[in-house]
């Protein structure tokens, strides 16, 4: 695809399309983003999205570390990654342009707002020259267009001041866009009456600048003609566009109902996990709690209460607050209660990268704990896949009785996807039942097993006859009383990992794309899917087969992947930290895994993906 | 909350677990005077949840025959509040020692004071570690030697009753573990306040810090040294009843003989007032107990209680929007169909 196109009038029919939206923190680059990715999902096109935004709610204006962007890759066919590099990058200010140009190649087209390029500004960014006068952009399709000052002419009968007109130049861009994509304008339009409806001023200034910036577009002939991306083909269904956070709460609350559990969510406010609190809160009308806790420990601890009484209970952070929930997590092991801690990855150690992406909490969230303590890990693939992992994990937790680890990541957190919408009806009743009878002889026993699943009953207080006491001292088999017996503890080590190990029967096989060859298989987990999933296309397109095996399951693994991995000669795994899953499978399977790892805040990109997966056959 | 219709007795409210505290241990005169005065509140065992932490204190919920929860170092307060907001119906109570709410789980516990959740929380004071073996608490006394301070505590010591009221707790009382008529009358105000209730117990510890309260408790000192509150009654005490309380200008308390001031200057209780500073300035008459120090309820004002909040905020919405509609929620906004 390429935007190098002769001159016509009509639209010009393009298979995909990535922009990348960027300007200052305080630009609205992230709004607009999410306004163009809200249309071309209503549009029908398939999509990704990368927000990539600073920890800092305004760092200083016009500097580099200020920079927010938002890239949407749209298309007409089915696509896994936000895009590697855009083909269109909208940059606002100089230091837009100059903290994005490493990921341009020749021929992209850059939208500039020149007004912004000042000489304030530019020595802002560290320029010496102005690059729009100086040559440094010849290789570029450069097209310097005045956004803030005809979004205040466009404003300026409104009597809007000059200073408040400014701030509406995100929405000229917007305009632009959807003028150079055949967006439709309608639903845009009704968006901005609706979302500023109470801001009558702000309403018309965006208003006008939006429909200056198609004007522009449509008049100026700066630009030979618009572009067009049909619809995509996608699976038939009904279809929403999601991000990370949101389809992950409404995987806890579809979770909730089916298990016919009331939800208590608490949790302490954290990058990039916040967002789940903020939505959870607004579902009150499906009987969901949730508590804003003092610290992340009181929040676990509160989700551990909540279990104990028999609700859902779940607590979600960020690695720093599994850190400090550890503890908390141990008891719940050792209490056999479920509870779903869900890990929304961020850049590590310490307070590292809040907003940026990382997968380097799989070790932690294995063996991060004191003691023997083993619990079932799930992890989402992709943005919509939050929802499923969501109800899965509960599934276990339930039925179980178990903590169970739910990993997500920044860059799943705030992405978009389209998502098939699942049938609600059709989706599987995970209730269980709570004891309500004595069960060995004229005793309640806490700790008397389902022979199967090895999970202990589940009596919730309030149950005539069935008090009892449970806790994080070790206790006897059985009982539950307190027991320091060797014999005793070394039978509970066994048989807490026995229970976690047994889920590897009750769950699916390895989710795995093989397309006949037996040389090389790529690995992964979690977020990295997408990216290795462009990746093997590419390759398959170069004619080589390449198998791609991507686990949900990461502790127990699936029953048979031990026998998949050994059907290849060579195992790649790609992973946005040092190796971790690598190491697991190398100890799990003495299988000499190769290690493929970034871990730059940002998702891998199928073309490096791509070179590593040949790198394999040399 | 069910009425069993049949009368319960102690028994009823005692597992069939071994005590295992020190023999001696002013632990199981509180357990007693709970298990006394269970049956005495109508509660059904089946509904009751003693919820503790770590420590010595925090064994109890094993001797009760209720549902029970022994978590970890400091985080009662917080496994309580997530008992109590999923289950509004059941008595939750709390268990645990000066270090335990104090210093490891100091932060849960003035959030569960501060929320108003609906726990009873009573903090045994020993004023010293006992499980781990004798080292300085956050209620020690300055200069107390222990193991982990061979040259005397430098730390000056939390007065846990002004702590909870500086939380504004709605009920705050002490009481002391060698009067079982005592505690079982505060326990049981504190069973019947509406909302957090938080109780500190002296309790001597006979193995690490014996007679830490004796300065106060000992047969023939306490009524010198012992000021039992009583709402609406001017402050009063002494084995003749000869000495009072009064508030300086700058609302100080200090002790007097009535005989100098009067009984016209005493200060006249009042538990109900809805501002903590009289309360507090009680708290602030004994530092330590080696001096004249208050006990029963400083403070019983009710103010809205967190989890019926919780339900409010749920049940409003439910009438608001009505019962969630999962399909409807699943495809709000924006949708399209591909055929």
């Amino acid at each position: 695809m390429t935007l190098d196109t002769t001159s016509a009038h009509e639209a010009q029919t393009l298979d995909q399309v990535v922009i990348r939206f960027a300007g200052d923190s305080g630009d609205g680059m992230q709004l607009v983003g999410d306004r163009f990715t809200e249309i071309s999902a209503a549009f029908g096109n398939d999509l990704a999205t990368l927000p990539n935004f600073p920890a800092e709610i305004r760092a200083p204006a016009g500097t580099i570390a200020g920079v927010s962007s938002f890239q949407v890759h749209i298309s007409d066919h089915d696509i896994v990654t936000p895009g590697d590099v855009p083909n269109v990058l909208v940059a606002m200010n100089p230091a837009a342009l100059k903290a994005n140009m490493s990921d341009v190649s020749p021929g992209t087209t850059l939208l500039i707002n020149s007004d912004a390029f000042d000489q304030r500004n530019l020595e802002k960014a560290g320029y010496a020259a102005n690059p729009l006068d100086d040559g440094s952009l010849a290789a570029f399709n450069v097209y310097p267009v005045p956004m803030t000052s005809i979004t205040v002419e466009a404003t300026r009968e409104l009597g809007v001041k000059p200073r408040d007109a400014e701030r509406s130049k995100n929405f000229f861009a917007l305009g632009l866009l959807c003028w150079m994509y055949t967006r439709p304008t309608k639903p845009m339009i009704e968006w901005i009456e609706k979302r500023f409806a109470d801001k009558q001023t702000v309403l018309d200034a965006n208003l006008a600048a939006f429909r200056a910036g198609r004007n522009f577009g449509e008049t100026a002939e700066l630009f030979d003609n618009p572009y067009e991306v049909a619809p995509a083909k996608l699976r038939e269904g009904k279809y929403r566009n999601i991000i990370g956070n949101l389809a992950l709460s409404y995987g806890l609350i579809a979770a909730s109902q089916k298990a016919k559990l009331p939800l208590v969510y608490s949790s302490y406010p954290i990058t990039p996990a916040s967002d789940i609190l903020h939505e959870l809160s607004k579902h009150k009308n499906f009987g969901v709690k949730t508590l804003q806790a003092e610290d992340e420990i009181a929040a676990c601890g509160i989700a551990i209460g909540a279990a104990f009484a028999g609700a859902l209970g779940v607590t979600g952070t960020s690695g720093p607050g599994v850190d400090l929930k550890s503890e908390a997590m141990g008891l719940a092991i050792s209490l056999e209660l479920p509870l779903l801690i869900v890990d929304v990855q961020r850049g590590g150690p310490s307070t590292g990268l809040p907003t940026k992406t990382e997968q380097a909490d799989l070790l932690l969230a294995m063996y991060g704990r004191h003691g023997e303590s083993p619990l079932p890990i799930v992890a989402a693939k992709s943005p919509s896949h939050c929802f499923d992992a969501a109800f899965e994990a509960v599934r276990i937790a339930v039925k179980y009785r178990t903590p169970v680890i739910l990993l997500s990541d920044g860059y799943l957190a705030n992405g978009a996807e389209p998502w098939l919408l699942p049938d609600v009806d059709s989706m599987a009743d995970i209730s269980v039942e709570f004891a309500t009878e004595k069960n060995h002889g004229d005793e309640f026993w806490p700790y008397l097993r389902d022979p199967e699943t090895l999970a202990r009953p589940w009596a919730i207080p309030g149950t005539p006859g069935l008090a009892h006491r449970i806790g994080g001292i070790e206790k006897e088999d059985g009982t539950g009383n307190i027991s320091y017996q060797p014999e005793n503890h070394e039978h509970m080590v066994h048989i807490r990992a026995a229970k976690i190990a047994g889920i590897a029967n009750d769950i699916p096989l390895t989710d795995l794309d093989d397309d006949g060859g037996d040389e090389v298989l790529v690995l992964g987990w979690g977020s990295t899917w997408g990216a290795i999933t462009a990746g093997v296309r590419r390759v398959r397109l170069r004619g080589r087969k390449v198998s791609h095996a991507h686990l949900m399951h990461l502790n127990p693994f699936p029953r048979d992947l031990g026998d998949v991995l050994s059907r290849y000669r060579t195992v790649l795994v790609p992973e946005m930290n040092l190796g971790q899953l690598a190491r697991l499978v190398r100890a799990e399977y003495l299988v000499d895994a190769k290690t493929f790892t970034r871990m730059a805040g940002v998702p891998f990109r199928a073309a490096e993906m791509e070179a590593k997966i040949l790198e394999m056959y040399a | 909350m069910t009425d069993t219709g049949v009368t319960l007795t102690r028994k009823d409210f005692e597992s069939d677990q071994e005590v295992r505290w020190c023999p001696g241990c002013g632990d199981y005169g509180i357990l007693a005077a709970i298990q006394f005065l269970l049956p005495e509140l109508g509660v059904n065992p089946d509904e009751m949840v003693f919820v503790s932490g770590i420590g010595c204190a925090a064994r109890l919920p094993y001797y009760m025959n209720t549902y029970g929860v022994h978590s970890i170092h400091g985080r009662a307060p917080a496994v309580a509040t997530g008992v109590a907001m999923a289950r509004p119906d059941l008595h939750v109570w709390v268990i645990g020692g000066d270090g335990d709410m104090l210093s490891i789980g100091g932060n849960h516990l003035i959030h569960a004071l501060r929320r108003n959740v609906n726990l009873k929380i009573l903090m045994f004071n020993n004023q010293i570690y006992g499980l781990t073996k004798g080292q300085y608490s956050p209620t020690s006394e300055v200069g107390k030697v222990t193991k982990s301070t061979p040259f005397g505590s430098i730390d000056h010591p939390f007065n846990p009753v002004s702590l909870a009221l500086g939380t504004e707790a709605g009920f705050v009382a002490r009481t002391h573990d060698v009067d079982r008529k005592h505690m079982m009358e505060v326990f049981r105000r504190a069973h019947e306040h509406k909302g957090a209730a938080f109780v500190e117990v002296y309790q001597n510890c006979n193995v690490f810090n014996d007679g830490a309260f004796a300065g106060i408790l000992k047969r023939d000192v306490r009524a010198d040294m012992l000021i039992d509150l009583k709402h609406g009654e001017p402050i009063v005490f002494g084995a003749d009843n000869q000495l009072g309380v009064t508030l300086n200008e700058f609302g100080e308390p200090s002790v007097c003989q009535i005989a100098d001031v009067g009984m016209e200057r005493l200060l006249v209780h009042d538990e109900h007032r809805s501002d903590p500073t009289l309360a507090f300035a009680l708290s602030r008459l004994a530092d330590a107990p080696n001096v004249p120090t208050p006990v029963g309820i400083f403070r019983d004002v009710e103010r809205p209680v967190y989890e019926v909040e919780v339900q409010r905020q749920l049940a409003a919405a439910s009438e608001r929007s009505g019962p969630g509609d999962l399909a409807a929620l699943l495809s709000t906004g924006s949708t399209w169909t591909i055929s």
